[in-house]
């Protein structure tokens, strides 16, 4: 049973989405689909500490060996990354039924679980795999729940959002398979492991810089890279609120995975380093995005659209750690990967509460509402700490390794562009305290505070943030020690 | 009880009494009672911590470590033990005061008012009594942001503002200047212990020592170096019991003892001498000494003349600390206590002016002697303490700096100091003067005006007297100063 885990955590999710759908829709949905989804979280959670104490698992699928047939390998990194993609799924379905039961109409809520299972499904497929194509097919299950999970948004401009999305993700995820197809072309295998090996062999050839350029160029698409960030902040302004806060804390995360595992595993490490300066142009646009999106995020009404601008400013860091690269670089970003999570998965959470309470989440509409919402408020609070970097937060962490890795590289311009770029996450979350705390409500109409399931899955995300900037032993540990497999383990 | 675990009850005892101060929201008696007594034995706490220190115990603790090497821990020294001292003395003063001002000018949210003010006391301990830069730096910050919501207490445009001012200034310069600053410290010297002689190794670039201090004197903001002093007038628009413990004592010593504790104990006298940024250092922190001083002559609104008056004092704490010689030091950190006990008294007498006459402006105070002749009789003595005239404890801080400026043969800094103080002369002793001999333009109407709520006269009148006794018996002052640099290293 326990050496079957690898596949039990792809398929748990795979057969659980048409269980749902027989379920019907309401409760009896939420209720199947939190039970399948904290399941995947328990194996997760078996596979890190596994894996951790005793080392790489690789597990045939159906008893084919590799390099013939599928293999699943379960390594530190992507270990790490699907017990951070699962338990977000966990936290958010928890508050899901409060939140949908406002935004999606009941016929359509059954639909709404089975969807959300099969993007799990396929994040935690790509995570899992150790096949280049089978990532493919993984992305394109996640991709296209996903369009259906954000058309699924309150009004109409949603649909427009998520189809949008949809021309940009098929383009992605197209060069992501042309890209596999040629080195396909020149290796003759799928496999990650055998591609590492084969690939170097395969020498200068045009076609393996065309494919790495493709798959490179495809990845950034999907995970929102300035500057092909176009589609998100629609995407996570109109989905469902929920869904925002599912998203942000995992379908980017798994992309930046992809980018890792390309480079790190899979390509000859010349390909990085001499073919292509990726380092330079990593910590380049990494800087672009973080004060790009950081000032556009400013000026924005709607304020999930405002942290969904600042989500592609975060990505910005995540890049730049890439680009600094090394043990300590690469740890700064898996260290940011998750602390992200926390802290986005926390203010989306927040903003979701209130757009189920009062139906809107624009500036205006969302003043005075510290009174009448104070638990919520006070969350989001804690969430802009943590993005801003505040100590005993879980963003001070990661900032704290971002800066020491650019630091010890000698880069000291990039270490005030880090710094100079948290200043600006404090105009944009202040923006919001004021609204919540000094300006008079708009109408003097009662307000609850938020539905029990969301309140209890925001503050465990609160609390999250809080003790992750305390007891760093965790994040710290499992980082360092996948950073330095990946760094050490490069063919 | 052991008494290491003291630490821990100076830090925590704010914080318990949070818990009473929301059990009793709706109970105001109960609820400054709790605040009262909660700053009893916060006091007696660190009373005992400073006889066990004298007695020569060793006092640390060890909280948890964050990061592997950063540690949250705590450790008692002198200098820690004069600001834990000044700070534990003065919270319940001002919370007496505080309930005289607070009801005789019926502000809302007193319990919000209560709770963070309990949280920025426990900051402010765990800050004198950090072991290491990180642990201080955390809870800077955490001293920055309890404070806001007590900046912008009223809620109106005005205090939004002030807020804004504020917290951009104090959280912008810690982000952007004192983190780097601190995480550089941390890869050059791999520590960020507190250390006698510093921690850094011998061969660090004098360049980068250089950066670093720069680095350090501007994010630490707090202590309100020029050009980084614009929060500390925002901040007036608290209430006056927040500027007078905060914005004259906790907020602003907490910078000046950040400064003093990193040029002491992380770059050590000796490194600090031989980087050329000092000097320059030096001189913009004595030109902030003259320019906050010139610019408080022009204020007419009394807290904002306090206010650039505190800038103007904070310079000379930063510039005796800079001078890199003992005595400057020690003039330093005994002006913490002095200053502290002097500021607070004006910003005690400038709130009852407002209770009781709800006169904000200098202009308007003239002939107020006779109405509020105890309020401004502390005014006097405080001034005196602040230029350092006998018999006044200001006196000995300013004669320690002054020695140090010649010690260290920088005349002009000496004339700076002088300089200032005639400035001192001119914008604060023409405000009780004038109001006790207001001339041919007595006030008709100043009948009709009584002194200050008794509770609020109690505390002036405590921290008046506090001035004078420091100075006919200074020598606990002066032996827990000379022990900075004595007491053995850790």
């Amino acid at each position: 049973m326990l050496s079957h885990l690898p596949i039990l955590q792809v398929i748990l999710p795979l057969l659980g989405a048409p269980a749902c759908l027989i379920l019907g829709r309401g409760k009896l949905a939420w209720l199947f689909a939190l039970l399948v989804s904290a399941l995947s979280f328990c194996v997760a959670a078996i596979l890190l500490t596994t894996v951790y104490n005793h080392g790489v698992i690789s597990y045939a699928l159906g008893g084919w060996q590799a390099p013939w047939g599928i293999e699943y390998r379960i390594d530190l990194l992507n270990a790490w990354l699907l017990v951070i993609v699962s338990a977000s799924s966990t936290i958010s379905l928890l508050a899901a039924q409060s939140s949908i039961s406002t935004e999606i109409s009941l016929e359509k809520q059954g639909l709404f679980y089975v969807a959300w299972l099969l993007c799990l499904a396929g994040l935690l497929g790509i995570l899992a795999t150790g096949d280049a194509f089978n990532v493919f097919v993984f992305l394109e299950i996640s991709s296209l729940s996903t369009y259906t999970l954000i058309s699924l948004g309150p009004n109409r401009k949603s649909l427009w959002a998520a189809f949008r999305y949809l021309i940009m993700g098929t383009i992605g995820a197209t060069f992501i398979l042309i890209g596999i197809g040629l080195m396909y072309i020149m290796t003759g295998t799928l496999n990650m492991q055998d591609l590492a090996q084969r690939l170097p062999s395969a020498g200068e050839s045009s076609t393996v810089f065309a494919a790495y350029a493709f798959i490179l160029v495809g990845i950034s698409l999907k995970l929102a890279l300035f500057p092909l960030h176009l589609w998100l902040p629609n995407a996570y302004s109109q989905a469902p609120s929920i869904v925002t806060s599912f998203l942000a804390a995992s379908a980017t995360k798994v992309a930046l995975y992809l980018l890792i595992r390309f480079t790190y595993t899979i390509f000859p490490s010349e390909f990085s380093q001499f073919v292509v300066p990726l380092a330079d142009i990593f910590v380049a646009l990494g800087v672009l995005a973080v004060f790009s999106a950081s000032i556009v995020a400013i000026y924005q009404e709607e304020i999930k659209r405002a942290i969904a601008y600042s989500s592609i400013a975060q990505i910005g860091y995540m890049v730049i750690g890439l680009g600094i690269g090394g043990v300590l670089g690469l740890q700064a970003t898996l260290i940011h990967v998750f602390n992200h999570a926390l802290m986005k998965a926390t203010l989306f959470m927040a903003l979701a509460a209130i757009a189920a309470r009062i139906g809107a989440t624009t500036l205006t509409s969302m003043q005075g509402l510290g009174r009448k919402m104070p638990w919520t408020s006070f969350g989001f609070v804690v969430g802009g700490l943590s993005l801003i970097g505040v100590p005993l937060t879980a963003g001070f962490i990661s900032k704290w390794y971002l800066v020491s890795a650019a630091a010890l590289t000698g880069r000291w311009p990039l270490v005030f562009l880090i710094l100079l770029g948290s200043l600006i996450a404090i105009v944009y979350i202040w923006r919001v305290v004021e609204a919540l705390y000094f300006k008079p409500a708009a109408d003097n109409s009662p307000v609850k505070e938020a539905p029990i399931a969301m309140l209890l899955a925001l503050w465990l995300l609160v609390l999250g943030n809080v003790y992750f900037g305390i007891d760093t032993r965790l994040p710290v540990s499992i980082s360092s020690e996948a950073a330095t497999a990946l760094v050490e383990g490069r063919p | 009880m052991n008494t290491t675990s003291l630490i821990d009850v100076a830090i925590l005892t704010p914080l318990i009494a949070i818990v009473g101060v929301l059990a009793f929201s709706r109970k105001p008696n109960m609820r400054e009672a709790v605040s009262l007594i909660a700053g009893v034995i916060l006091l007696l706490v660190n009373l005992k911590l400073y006889s066990s220190f004298n007695q020569g115990e060793a006092l640390s603790r060890h909280w948890l470590e964050i990061l592997p090497g950063l540690n949250l821990s705590f450790r008692v020294d002198a200098l820690g033990l004069l600001f834990g001292l000044v700070a534990s003395l003065l919270w319940p003063v001002t919370t007496l005061y505080a309930i005289g001002y607070m009801r005789g000018h019926n502000e809302d949210h007193q319990t919000r008012f209560y709770v963070c003010f309990a949280i920025a006391i426990a900051a402010v301990m765990a800050i004198a009594y950090a072991e290491n830069l990180f642990t201080l730096f955390v809870f800077y910050e955490v001293l920055s942001l309890c404070t806001y919501p007590l900046v912008t207490h009223t809620g109106t445009e005005k205090a939004k503002q002030g807020g804004r001012v504020y917290l951009g200034i104090l959280m912008g310069t810690s982000i952007a200047f004192f983190l780097p600053a601190i995480i550089v410290t941390w890869l050059v010297a791999g520590s960020l212990d507190f250390q006698q002689g510093g921690i850094f190794p011998e061969q660090t670039p004098i360049a980068l020592l250089s950066l670093l201090l720069v680095l350090f004197v501007f994010g630490v903001a707090k202590a309100a170096v020029m050009p980084f002093h614009r929060w500390l007038p925002a901040a007036m628009v608290a209430p006056t019991p927040v500027s007078a413990l905060l914005h004259a004592v906790a907020v602003v010593k907490a910078g000046v003892f950040s400064l003093i504790k990193i040029l002491v104990f992380i770059f050590g006298l000796d490194t600090l001498q031989e980087i050329p940024a000092t000097d320059y250092l030096l001189y913009l922190a004595g030109a902030g000494v003259v320019l906050a001083s010139l610019v408080a002559l022009r204020q007419d609104n009394l807290k904002a003349r306090l206010a650039y008056s505190t800038i103007s004092q904070l310079g000379y704490i930063t510039l005796g600390a800079l001078l890199a010689v003992e005595s400057g030091v020690m003039g330093s950190a005994m002006h913490i206590a002095t200053h502290a006990l002097g500021k607070i008294t004006l910003f005690f007498c400038a709130g009852a002016i407002l209770v009781a006459s709800h006169k904000s402006e200098i202009s308007s105070m003239t002939g107020l002697g006779r109405s509020m002749p105890i309020t401004m009789a502390a005014f006097f003595i405080a001034s005196l303490s602040i230029i350092g005239l006998p018999p006044t404890a200001g006196t000995w801080s300013k004669w320690w700096l002054l020695t140090a400026t010649l010690e260290t043969d920088h005349l002009i800094l000496m004339a700076v100091l002088i300089l200032s103080s005639l400035l001192n002369i001119a914008y604060l002793l023409p405000i009780p003067l004038r109001a006790f001999f207001p001339g041919k333009q007595a006030d008709a109407q100043a009948t009709a005006i009584h002194e200050a709520p008794p509770a609020a006269l109690i505390a002036i009148c405590a921290t008046a007297s506090a001035c004078v006794l420091l100075f006919f018996f200074p020598n606990p002052l002066f032996e827990l100063v000379s022990q900075i640099f004595t007491e053995g290293t850790p």
